[in-house]
């Protein structure tokens, strides 16, 4: 069973350094996300570890053993580029069976072994057909099918859901997940849609420009952001800078500009630091009419947004910073209309503090 | 074959390549076999070409001193570049609408239509050059139709007009090609925005297949620029390089053949690199709209003359001045010529014994780029040497077809003739082998390069070793490729004059023996050498049909 570790790997790309000295730990038999903006190095942590490049710098170490200079073919792993790279001179049976054929199993185990991954993904009526004959959705499973054939216990899937539509995707990605975990295989699934990450992952890393921003579980990097650009990138949040006014035993208070007040629970800056707090946009609430003053900021409604299942409402304080709050559909009603003045508040235990990045909020939280 | 001798065989084989399998993992044999094709490039395909001019640099010195040789070599490199631009130009606005026409169009005659437009390309070079002096110049020709003595006598207009006809095919198929692989989306998406069928063309297709278009252009530059046994045939006192250079050779003078040959190759190149460079920085104008013209230029009745115009071009200009050679074979067939071939006696006997070396060379030189090739067009095509030199080897890759023929034959002629034991049959396969190497590896690499990456990459993850990747997934993914550059590469060897005359001095090709008959006309007769071309012919169109057949079959 593989256990996957890069020290300190780096990979350059002439002037772009593509994966910068990277430490990551992929546990047997658990389902890895790597979530990431374009241009993070995710796709290239998964050539990496294909044996599909090579690393500049560090080692990369599976089951105890130095891989870097394994070939690809070598290394047991399945990998599921983007676009499935269906053969498309051979029939999907011919697909399925190209890894385990490959690796010198016997023509009839390797025949046998296709049949029963293609009844597992549900095409095994199709195996006569070619990849052009099937739909979006039977493509990416026959190529799963085919990685889960070859025998390898790594999967390394990039963005597999990424060219289904909508519905198919969020249909797959539960079966994705289980059929992975029915054979207790291990695998590595890159993707950007931080949702798809959140339900999928049993461990997520966020990626920015080739190093890893943090490691957890979906639960943990969502509620407990080590960064700033975790706290944008995962989940939709507030950010408002001030300046720690007051520290007493319980927490804080913290200036905004307009003279704005609001308290927090963390005690661990000093008086007069500049500080960024952030709120999930869940977690803030908006009333019409209501008591203004510590954590109860006052503004007006700029615009409202309707997303389905919810509403975004985006407030513009009297301060001048915006803020957004995700309310629920059910209570719509209620809440007031664009223009209309309103009072924004949260509670201290859902503001977490950050100090003030010294190249600036924009630039720390920017994924481009 | 018994069923136990099948399957020992294929058992046998299947070893085989399990063993080459297993061998491809090792990453010291896998560059030893891309060093192994380099260094083939280099010796056989590159060097030999050259090796004429560079061993008689020295002779360069005297010529420069002399003001007359100096001038009329000027002038000659000049007319060259003049006719290769003009006649390339010309191509291109001729040929872009043939090649729409016969994607675009339905219809049997477009079948008739692209299979005619080949034929310049399988007429050799030699008897080309003959029949479209005859048709344009002489008495039998239109200017016999039209009552003067010469419509156009042997001279530059007479070469623009060959040279016009058989750079018309490279143009014509490349141009195919580009337009049955291209997405037609993108043309619809620019009509359903308002624009005219004309501006969509111009605005959109045009720009899109700007790489193609660009590589025409050259492919019919360097044809245009290098040929040389037709073109002294309708020269004249009139000399371009190749023309030059030739008769620098037949005047013993050196020196004034090596400079030319330098100047020309060197000026190629450096238009090869910089067009290679500059390429993706040109821009068609396609910003600016002539609405009320190109609505016109639109329209049905538009587009029916432009198809119109675009088949009388082609008619007059290219398939009836190539064939008109072949009409004497019509006679031919009728007053007892066809028995005699047949038979094979007499002039007979020489002809098919020609044919014959003439087909065996080709397959020897067409297995050897296959074998030789593929590597070099994989190395290309996946810059297995990096960037930069990948691109200086892809520029390479095109020098024997942009140095004159008869400089290349000369050239060629001194390399292997080096080595005094070997014999000529060898030498002439060598000499073709060059000759036709860039007809397979640049379409191979670019095969290759429409085969995506991912999917190598895919098998080799799961468990397949380099060579049992290529054999299972590129392999069969270019077959249609390889068949066809193979068949132009045999082609193109079968019809090829100019350097093997250089090169041969007791054998006989079938192009080299019809040269001989067509500068012995009256005595052997203008059926005999009209059924001698028409069989060449023939054979050329079997090889050309056999490919259309198998790609018609694979689409």
């Amino acid at each position: 069973m593989p256990e996957v570790r890069l020290v300190e790997v780096s990979k350059r790309f002439r002037r772009i350094k593509a994966i910068d000295d990277l430490n990551l730990e992929i546990r047997n038999a658990e389902y890895l996300c790597v979530l990431g903006p374009t241009g993070s190095g995710k796709t290239t942590l998964l050539r990496l570890i294909a044996g599909l490049l090579q690393p500049d710098e560090g080692e990369i170490v599976m089951d105890g053993r130095r891989v870097n200079d394994l070939p690809a073919e070598e290394r047991d792993v399945a990998y599921m580029p983007q676009q499935y790279a269906l053969f498309p001179h051979m029939t999907v049976l011919d697909n399925v069976t190209f890894g385990p054929l490959s690796r010198g199993r016997d023509p009839a185990e390797s025949l046998r072994a296709a049949l029963d991954v293609l009844k597992l993904v549900r095409l095994d009526e199709r195996a006569d057909a070619f990849p052009n004959e099937l739909s979006g959705g039977m493509q990416q499973r026959v190529a799963l099918a085919r990685g889960l054939a070859s025998g390898a216990k790594l999967m390394l899937l990039d963005e597999p859901l990424a060219a289904l539509d909508a519905r198919l995707r969020v249909e797959l990605r539960y079966r994705l997940k289980s059929m992975v975990k029915s054979m207790g295989l291990t695998a590595l699934h890159v993707t950007h849609d931080q949702r798809e990450a959140m339900i999928v992952a049993d461990r997520i890393v966020v990626l920015r420009t080739g190093r890893c921003e943090q490691v957890g579980t979906p639960f943990h990097v969502y509620q407990r952001p080590d960064n700033l650009f975790v706290a944008n990138f995962v989940g939709d949040t507030n950010f408002l800078e001030g300046t720690v006014s007051k520290i007493d035993s319980t927490g804080a208070f913290v200036e905004l500009r307009g003279g704005l007040n609001v308290r927090v629970q963390e005690t661990s800056f000093l008086a007069d630091e500049r500080v960024v707090l952030t709120i999930r946009q869940e977690s803030t609430s908006v009333k019409a009419h209501g008591w203004e003053g510590i954590n109860a900021l006052p503004g007006a409604i700029q615009a409202i947004r309707f997303l389905g299942d919810s509403l975004r409402i985006e407030i513009r304080l009297a301060n001048g910073d915006e803020v957004g709050a995700r309310v629920p559909l059910a209570r719509a009603e209620t809440y007031p209309r664009v223009n209309e003045k309103v009072v924004v508040s949260f509670k201290p235990p859902d503001v977490s503090v950050y100090s003030t990045p010294l190249r600036g909020l924009a630039k720390e939280i920017e994924v481009i | 074959m018994t069923s136990n001798m099948r399957t020992e065989t294929r058992r046998l084989v299947e070893g085989a390549l399990a063993r080459l399998d297993a061998l491809s993992a090792s990453r010291v044999i896998r560059k030893g076999v891309y060093l192994g094709a380099l260094l083939f490039f280099i010796i056989v395909i590159l060097i030999p070409p050259i090796i004429g001019i560079l061993l008689k640099w020295n002779l360069i010195g005297e010529t420069l001193q002399n003001p007359s040789q100096m001038a009329k070599a000027q002038s000659a490199i000049l007319a060259s570049f003049t006719i290769a631009f003009t006649v390339s130009f010309l191509d291109l606005l001729a040929g872009l609408p043939m090649a729409w026409l016969i994607v675009r169009r339905r219809g049997r005659w477009v079948s008739v239509i692209d299979t005619l437009a080949d034929v310049p390309f399988i007429v050799p070079t030699v008897t080309l050059g003959y029949s479209v002096m005859t048709f344009w110049s002489g008495p039998k020709g239109i200017s016999g139709l039209l009552g003067v003595e010469y419509l156009f006598s042997p001279g530059p207009m007479l070469i623009v007009l060959l040279h016009f006809a058989f750079s018309y095919p490279v143009i014509v198929r490349l141009m195919v090609g580009e337009f049955q692989g291209y997405n037609q989306v993108y043309e619809t998406a620019a009509r359903t925005l308002g624009a005219p069928t004309f501006t969509a063309f111009r605005t959109v297709t045009m720009p899109i297949l700007k790489p193609a278009i660009v590589s025409a252009f050259l492919l019919a530059f360097s044809r245009s620029l290098s040929e040389t046994g037709a073109t002294v045939i309708v020269a004249g006192t009139f000399e371009n390089g190749p023309v030059f250079i030739r008769n620098a050779r037949r005047a013993g003078q050196e020196g004034p053949m090596v400079l030319v040959s330098s100047i020309l190759i060197g000026v190629s190149v450096a238009i090869f690199a910089a067009i290679s460079l500059l390429g993706p920085r040109l821009r068609f104008p396609s910003k600016k709209v002539w609405t009320g013209l190109e609505w016109r230029l639109s329209r049905q009745n538009a587009a029916i003359a432009k198809d119109a115009l675009t088949l009388i071009v082609f008619g007059l200009l290219v398939a009836l001045p190539s064939l008109f050679v072949a009409f004497p074979s019509l006679t031919g067939l009728f007053d007892g010529t066809l028995q005699t071939a047949l038979r094979g006696s007499g002039d007979w006997a020489r002809f098919w014994s020609s044919l014959l070396t003439s087909y065996v060379v080709g397959i020897l030189a067409t297995f050897i780029n296959i074998l030789i090739g593929f590597p070099m067009a994989v190395i290309v095509a996946r810059r297995k040497i990096g960037n930069r030199l990948t691109a200086i080897m892809d520029a390479l890759v095109a020098v024997p077809v942009i140095i004159p023929s008869v400089a290349l034959g000369v050239s060629l002629s001194i390399f292997w003739n080096a080595f005094g034991d070997l014999p000529e049959f060898w030498i002439l396969v060598l000499a073709h082998t060059t000759i036709t190497y860039t007809y397979f590896a640049r379409p191979m690499a670019a095969a290759i390069q429409g085969v995506s990456e991912e999917l190598e990459e895919v098998g080799r993850t799961l468990g397949s070793r380099p060579f049992g990747t290529f054999r299972k997934i590129v392999l069969p993914l270019t077959k249609y490729s390889i068949f066809s550059s193979a068949v132009m590469v045999l082609t193109r060897s079968v019809a090829e004059t100019g350097a093997t005359v250089a090169v041969v001095k007791q054998l006989q090709t079938a192009p080299v023996l019809l040269v001989d008959w067509i500068t012995h006309l009256e005595t052997y007769g203008s059926s005999t050498v009209g059924l001698g071309i028409l069989f060449l012919v023939l054979m050329a169109s079997i090889s050309l049909l056999a490919i259309r057949l198998a790609l018609r079959r694979a689409r």
